[in-house]
């Protein structure tokens, strides 16, 4: 292998791995801008210079979108910041967005060969820097497509798998309509992660070079309501489907006092604030309520996402109550560590059993109860249970629960013969093709909820089967 | 982009919309509405679909400026366009042939009744309608009420036209008279929905009522227009919006919905003085 790297292994192994640019945790308290800036040229040039350029690269098996990571690390040390992203296009279409939302330690950089004795490769901050490089430089040019196919495909759903799918099939040449039900294209990454972690410039410039492939998008148009499945393939002529709607709709504890006011989901809470700005109120005329102390239910990216907003919407205290211990918590590593710095509470081991009002109806307290780890149950976690008379309440203003979603089931309820499961996820094949010939389904609507990565693997997956599938019909 | 092709004023803040959106056109039943946002930066609202007219593409609403956001959309003229408009979506009236039945309609919950007693009447059913408002210039639809054809009354506050007094006054009457009621649809502010769900409870007459909750997405993916209903949650956006009125918890839903009013009351001054301003800059 024709190695730019003029410096032998035992020589990278020395160079420590780069630490990102950030905003100081007591700045960032106070604003929504990025709390990371992520490398600059020379940091990326040095910790490219650590990868071992491998024969065999372990890291490749663990991007589910399978980058040529080592090859487009060679390009970084070369300096061609323009090719290493080419490259990394070439299996992922939205490198801004994952080099700064992917769960990096639990994939590729988990796999890296460096990281068995010292620390891995940082592999998304070096694919942002490039992406980030291209955007800033203003550089992108797009892909050349091949072929034209006169085949109409509809991709219901602009998140990151619906997003994806329609990248992969405009590049084979098919004629490509995305349907979404919001008025702004992104799914989650829109409405749902916010601005201090994935600014919407970024996401706003990644939909610009889908379009620029020639994929019309409708906004506002929600299938199931404003046109059916059985439509798209009659009258509007589409002749495979890919369904990508994620997993939106809310789940609520069960405990007293969800309906009252003060009491948001993480959904809403979110939505407020990203997709209508109303961390900007009065600018922007949808408002949000903050009171001085917040507590947010769960321990996941949402729930951070959620804690975080608080604190920077102006909140004293912004708990987070979380039934397990801190290392089970599902939220990334790297989140839970800002959040920390940003001064978020956590409580850990501690059930929520009934949220309390005040005479007008809104909430002033929250009641909980401490846990202890039992037994490990079906997850292998170890099970929390509850410490017999350890009730305790909270005085809170404003609550979020941020407790898991499941798919809504506008779409699945008006297709016949669309096969879902208990949890309410589409039902679907290795290839994504569910009990229908001709739709395919993918991301968090199959999955239940999962990651940014996941979704666009199943979205390149059905890509590649929808192209089969038209090939042979 | 949703194009106005018709305006007309109503009534003093009620204003007639008719706007091209041809796709939800050709879907709307009685009952659904649409969410719109008038403008950038602008916040989304519910809006019933009172009518439509699938072979022009356009849909018709009808709006109460009350607010910032409505008060924004009123000031359109034809021809001016309206950002975004995403429907229909609710689930439509169950219309059924029940015999003869009650449509109520409060304010602009008249609007949102009309599509709905006219659907009623199609399907067989003897319809009476009762409008209420607070004095005679905010009367509206009257006419075309009684064009379904229903038998029509209509009730104010102030007795300057019509009855004097409360909708459910009248409605008293009406299930009193001996001419069996099959059911009660009402729509128009809370209160009265609760006074009209109260009234036909001891009379055990079936009543429908469309919730006016606070939404964002209208789609199912936020929750904030939960409600709860014989003391299960429910979304008004995709379980509703009408429900039985014996069932609702009006009280909470009337807490629920007075969650930013401090902050509903900045946006509608700064739009006030925005306006002002305006107007200033013109005279110069
Ligand atoms: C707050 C939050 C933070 C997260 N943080 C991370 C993170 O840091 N890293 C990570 O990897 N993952 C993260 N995740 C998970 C990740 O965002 C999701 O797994 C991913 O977005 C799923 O993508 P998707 O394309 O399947 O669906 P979504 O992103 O959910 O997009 C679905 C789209 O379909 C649209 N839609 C729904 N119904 C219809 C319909 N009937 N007609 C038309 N359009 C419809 C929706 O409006 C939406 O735009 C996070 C999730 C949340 C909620
Ligand atoms: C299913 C449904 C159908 C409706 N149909 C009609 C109709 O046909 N004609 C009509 O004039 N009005 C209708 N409404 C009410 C209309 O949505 C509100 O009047 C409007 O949102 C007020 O916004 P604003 O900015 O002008 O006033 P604001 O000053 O923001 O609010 C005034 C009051 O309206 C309610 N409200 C505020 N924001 C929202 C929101 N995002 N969603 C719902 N309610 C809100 C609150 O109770 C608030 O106190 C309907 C509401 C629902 C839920
Ligand atoms: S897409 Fe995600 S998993 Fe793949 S290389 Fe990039 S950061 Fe790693
Ligand atoms: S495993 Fe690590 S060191 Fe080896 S090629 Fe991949 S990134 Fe480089
Ligand atoms: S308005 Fe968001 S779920 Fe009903």
């Amino acid at each position: 292998m024709s190695s730019a790297n003029p410096l032998k292994p035992s020589e990278r192994m020395k160079i420590p791995r780069q630490e990102p640019i950030e905003q100081a945790a007591a700045e960032r308290m106070t604003n929504f801008l990025e709390v990371s800036f992520g490398f600059d040229d020379e940091r990326s040039v040095i910790e490219a210079k650590r990868c071992l350029d491998c024969k065999q690269p372990l890291c490749i098996d663990g991007c589910p979108v399978g980058i040529d990571i080592p090859a487009f690390i060679g390009l970084v040390l070369k300096k061609d910041y323009v090719g290493a992203v080419n490259k990394i296009r070439e299996a992922n279409y939205l490198p801004a967005i994952c080099g700064r939302v992917c769960p990096q330690e639990s994939q590729c950089e988990e796999l890296c060969v460096l990281g068995k004795k010292l620390t891995p490769v940082a592999i998304g901050k070096l694919e942002r820097f490039v992406a980030d490089f291209e955007m800033q430089q203003n550089l992108f040019t797009p892909p050349v497509i091949a072929e034209h196919r006169e085949e109409k495909v509809a991709i219901v759903g602009s998140g990151p798998a619906g997003l994806t799918c329609a990248a992969e099939l405009a590049r084979k040449g098919y004629q490509v309509t995305i349907f979404e039900a919001l008025h702004a294209v992104g799914g989650v990454l829109r409405y749902g992660i916010p601005e201090f972690r994935l600014p919407k410039e970024i996401l706003d410039i990644e939909t610009e070079r889908i379009k620029a492939l020639g994929v019309q998008i409708y906004l506002n148009f929600v299938i199931g309501r404003t046109a059916t499945i059985d439509e798209l393939f009659g009258e509007w002529g589409f002749k495979a489907i890919f369904l990508a709607t994620g997993a939106g709709t809310p789940t609520f504890l069960g405990i007293p006092g969800e309906n009252l006011s003060g009491v948001y989901s993480a959904n809403e809470f979110l939505t407020r604030v990203n997709l209508m700005g109303a961390y900007r109120f009065p600018d922007f005329d949808t408002p949000i309520r903050i009171g001085k102390t917040v507590a947010v239910i769960g321990g996941g990216n949402t729930a951070m996402d959620a804690v975080r907003t608080a604190k920077r919407l102006g909140a004293e205290h912004a708990y987070l109550i979380y039934r397990r211990s801190r290392s089970e918590m599902p939220a990334r590593q790297e989140e839970i560590h800002h959040a920390e710095q940003e001064g978020i509470e956590l409580l850990l081991l501690t059930n929520p059993t009934r949220i309390l009002a005040d005479n007008n109806n809104w909430v002033c307290g929250i009641e909980c109860q401490r846990m202890e780890l039992g037994e490990p149950d079906d997850s292998g976690r170890r099970r929390p249970v509850p410490v017999k008379g350890s009730e305790f309440v909270v005085e809170i203003q404003t609550l979020v629960e941020a407790i898991g979603q499941k798919p809504n089931p506008i779409i699945q309820s008006t297709t016949p013969g669309l096969d879902t499961s208990k949890r309410g996820t589409v039902v679907t094949n290795e290839q994504q093709a569910t009990s229908r010939p001709g739709i395919f389904a993918g991301g968090d609507l199959s999955r239940g909820g999962a990651t940014v990565i996941l979704a666009m693997r199943d979205g390149k997956q059905a890509a590649a089967a929808i192209h089969d599938y038209l090939e042979k019909t | 982009m949703y194009r106005i092709v018709r305006k007309q004023v109503l009534a003093p803040t009620i204003t007639r919309f008719e706007i091209e959106a041809p796709f939800i056109a050709k879907k709307r039943k009685a009952g659904n509405f649409v969410m719109i946002r008038v403008e950038n930066h602008g916040e989304r609202i519910p809006l019933t679909i009172a009518d439509g007219d699938p072979a022009r593409g356009t849909i018709t609403l009808i709006v109460q400026a009350i607010g910032k956001t409505t008060k924004l959309l009123c000031s359109k003229e034809q021809g001016e366009e309206v950002l975004d408009v995403v429907g229909p979506l609710g689930n439509p009236t169950p219309i059924e042939h029940i015999g003869h039945v009650v449509c109520v309609g409060g304010g602009v919950g008249t609007a949102e009744l009309y599509p709905i007693a006219k659907a009623l009447c199609d399907a067989g059913n003897t319809v009476s309608t009762i409008i209420g408002a607070r004095s005679h210039d905010l009367v509206i639809l009257e006419h075309e009420m009684r064009a379904i054809p229903s038998t029509t009354y209509v009730t104010t506050d102030d007795g300057s036209y019509g009855r004097r007094g409360f909708v459910t006054d009248q409605l008293k009457d009406i299930l009193d008279s001996g001419n069996p009621v099959g059911a009660v649809f009402a729509i128009g502010p809370l209160p009265m929905m609760k006074a009209v769900s109260d009234l036909t409870r001891s009379y055990k007459v079936h009543t429908l009522v469309s919730l006016n909750t606070i939404m964002v997405d209208g789609t199912g993916m936020c929750g904030g227009c939960r409600v709860t209903i014989g003391g299960e949650m429910k979304f008004a956006c995709v379980d509703g919006p009408e429900f039985d009125g014996h069932k609702v918890d009006f009280t909470e839903l009337m807490m629920r919905n007075r969650t930013y009013v401090d902050m509903e009351r900045i946006a509608d001054e700064r739009y006030r003085c925005q306006l002002a301003g305006l107007t200033q800059e013109n005279v110069q």
